[in-house]
């Protein structure tokens, strides 16, 4: 009994499921995190999961390309290099609005995602932290930290009143991967 | 999302009975998780054939140089950009399935959108083959780059069109192929647990370390959401700027100001008919019936009966403006097109883009699989000799009537042309045996609401308006993989 680390409710049903997360949370059971194969909506306002902060960070991004596209085609065309293009003027604005906005969508594009990943802990080669194999298919599954909350009877009847098709007492925390 | 229902008025995404969470993982999976069928081996042996004749034709121009095709001093530019044109069109669709229907939340884009993905970026792929091979020197390539040289440093020219192309052509690729695989990350864990011995080692690799727990798919979306919105402006200003290759110069017959949105309508035109064009053998051969469904094909159909008009209202505008202009020069070139000694291309391009689209304004035509099937080769015909005839015809006879001449094609133009078709389908084959052909989470998340069963438990409540049950069975009539006598009994 005191082995167990996580107590994991799978879920066949996403309904189902956050039923089973308003159950836990009326008894004030802390759940420690929740894994399904497709996104949930309404999920992370139930479970407290902050509003993403990656759009402001895409804006900057953006902004970021736009500067060094102007600065350096300012630096190229202006100041290292002058052509004389019939008269016309060495800072031709609307030609380099092209490619402006490419480098922009470019800068923002791979700033967005190298923040998502970084932010949660995407890379490859990253083991796997995989607490059901079925998380990924067709199961929805509630993880609950065994360690905090110790009345392992009492989740297991909130979590099968709830519908789960199956608990699990895992005595690891991970699915090993090695 | 999955707790409430959806009209009943609106057409199934989803087919079939008893289809349940685990089922989309393995009906999807098939072709992954299973040796491939006869099928297969025959179109990979095929485009493989197609790819080796690609190698040599590409390998020859290098080696012997530009002058192994068949241009001339007036014709310098035929069907090394026809078909870099070409491939860039088809290579739209898939952005735009997978970023302007996100946007305008069109849910029938999440089953189509991951193959139409990888037909973009595998056409780019070979659009950017192009641009590299009608360089003459392939190993001086980079010099499009604005790299510090020892010439000065001498930059280069950003007024030019063709620098714009590169930077438009290169973010296109890298971020359509950010997106893809972004999207990819879950399904590719799906397949990573199920799998076992070297095969997981290699997708626990590819997958990223993916769980999906709450925050990551919360950001997951978020991310989709935002790559959807820069990569509308994005597809929208590649094509603008192929177009622009041609519309910033002083050729008669190319420098006109409808080409960005005359070319964008066309490569949404190509690129939807190259998608049907894969997806309808796919759907059969990879037994997926229940997840492409006659209503995709239909939706896309229309798309295409759209985007084939504003390209037929283009072509006839260019005619006008010609006329209108009072240009000698500008009426010629448009006079040449059509009935010069190129009108057998004009008139193929007219009748393959304009007249036989419209054939899809019967329901009968757009809801039939070999019509639609056929219909969409024929769009992307005419979609190659649209690019031919803007080309060729615009530079055959340009100026001063001694330097007229007509260009011919050699085995090597042929070559490169047919070859990169086989690349293309090499690649497309490769994709759908390691990767899903369908994005399996987000199918997943039209089961509860948007499929026929949810549709049908919904019908046998009860509470529903009859007339719009009745509505929505007739409109089941069209879905091949629905039986009507299902739903006789109700």
């Amino acid at each position: 009994m005191n082995n167990i680390k996580y107590i994991l409710g799978s879920f066949g049903d996403p309904d189902e499921m956050m039923h089973g997360i308003e159950k836990l949370q009326e008894n004030n059971i802390k759940i420690h995190d929740v894994y399904t194969p497709m996104p949930i909506h309404g999920i992370e306002a139930k479970l407290g999961v902050k509003r993403s902060r990656l759009d402001i960070a895409a804006f900057f991004f953006g902004i970021t390309g736009t500067c060094t596209m102007l600065s350096f085609v300012f630096y190229a065309a202006v100041l290292d290099w002058p052509v004389n293009i019939g008269g016309k003027p060495h800072f031709a604005l609307p030609d380099f609005i092209p490619i402006t906005f490419e480098l922009t969508i470019l800068f923002c594009a791979f700033g967005l995602v190298g923040s998502y990943y970084a932010s949660t802990h995407l890379f490859p080669g990253r083991a796997p932290r995989v607490m059901d194999l079925r998380a990924t298919d067709d199961r929805f599954i509630i993880a609950v930290d065994a360690k905090q909350n110790t009345e392992h009877n009492k989740i297991d009847d909130l979590l099968k009143e709830a519908g789960a098709l199956e608990v699990k007492h895992n005595e690891r925390k991970y699915i090993s991967y090695e | 999302m999955s707790g409430h229902n959806e009209s009943i008025l609106r057409e199934p995404l989803i087919t079939g009975k008893d289809i349940t969470y685990a089922k989309i993982t393995n009906d999807i999976l098939m072709p992954v998780e299973n040796k491939p069928n006869k099928a297969w081996w025959i179109g990979f042996i095929l485009a493989l054939c197609g790819a080796t004749l690609w190698v040599v034709s590409v390998s020859y121009t290098f080696w012997f140089g530009i002058g192994a095709w068949g241009l001339n001093k007036t014709v310098g530019w035929a069907w090394d950009i026809t078909g870099f044109v070409w491939w860039v069109g088809i290579g739209h669709a898939g952005t735009l399935i997978s970023a302007v229907l996100l946007l305008f939340r069109q849910n029938w884009r999440n089953s189509i959108n991951r193959s139409a993905e990888a037909m973009t970026i595998f056409a780019v792929i070979c659009a950017a083959t192009y641009v590299v091979s009608h360089m003459g020197r392939p190993w001086l390539a980079y010099w499009v780059l604005p790299l510090p040289n020892q010439f000065g440093s001498l930059w280069v020219n950003f007024n030019s069109p063709l620098v714009w192309d590169m930077f438009a052509i290169s973010t296109y690729f890298s971020v359509s192929l950010l997106f893809w695989y972004t999207g990819l990350l879950p399904d590719i864990a799906t397949i990573r647990d199920r799998a076992t011995g070297t095969r997981k080692k290699v997708y626990s690799i590819l997958s990223f370390g993916w769980t999906g727990n709450v925050k990551t798919w919360q950001r997951f979306e978020a991310v989709s959401l935002i790559l959807a919105g820069i990569s509308t402006p994005l597809v929208l200003s590649v094509h603008t700027i192929v177009s622009m290759d041609f519309a910033t110069s002083v050729i008669p017959g190319w420098h006109t100001t409808i080409f960005p949105p005359y070319f964008v309508a066309g490569a949404i035109f190509s690129g939807f008919a190259m998608v049907l064009t894969l997806l309808l053998v796919a759907r059969k051969v990879l037994g997926l019936e229940n997840y492409i469904t006659m209503f995709h094909i239909e939706s896309m159909n229309k798309i295409i009966i759209l985007t084939g008009s504003i390209v037929g209202v283009a072509y006839l505008t260019e005619f006008f403006i010609a006329w209108y202009s009072g240009s000698e020069y500008e009426q010629y070139a448009f006079i040449n097109r059509s009935t010069g000694p190129y009108w057998w291309a004009y008139w193929m391009m007219m009748t393959c883009n304009v007249i036989s689209p419209q054939l899809l304004w019967f329901k009968k035509i757009r809801t039939s699989i070999p019509a639609t099937w056929i219909l969409s080769i024929v769009v992307n015909i005419g979609m190659w000799f649209e690019r031919f005839v803007i080309i060729v015809t615009s530079l055959h006879r340009d100026y001063i009537p001694s330097s007229w001449a007509m260009f011919y094609p050699t085995w090597v133009d042929v070559g490169v042309f047919v070859g990169s078709i086989g690349v293309f389908f090499t690649l497309f084959l490769l994709f759908l045996r390691v990767l899903p052909s369908i994005a399996i989470a987000e199918v997943k998340l039209l089961l509860k609401s948007a499929s026929e069963q949810a549709k049908l438990q919904q019908i046998k409540e009860g509470h529903l308006d009859k007339t719009h049950v009745a509505e929505y069975v007739e409109s089941l009539d069209k879905f091949d993989s629905v039986k009507q006598e299902d739903y006789a009994k109700i």
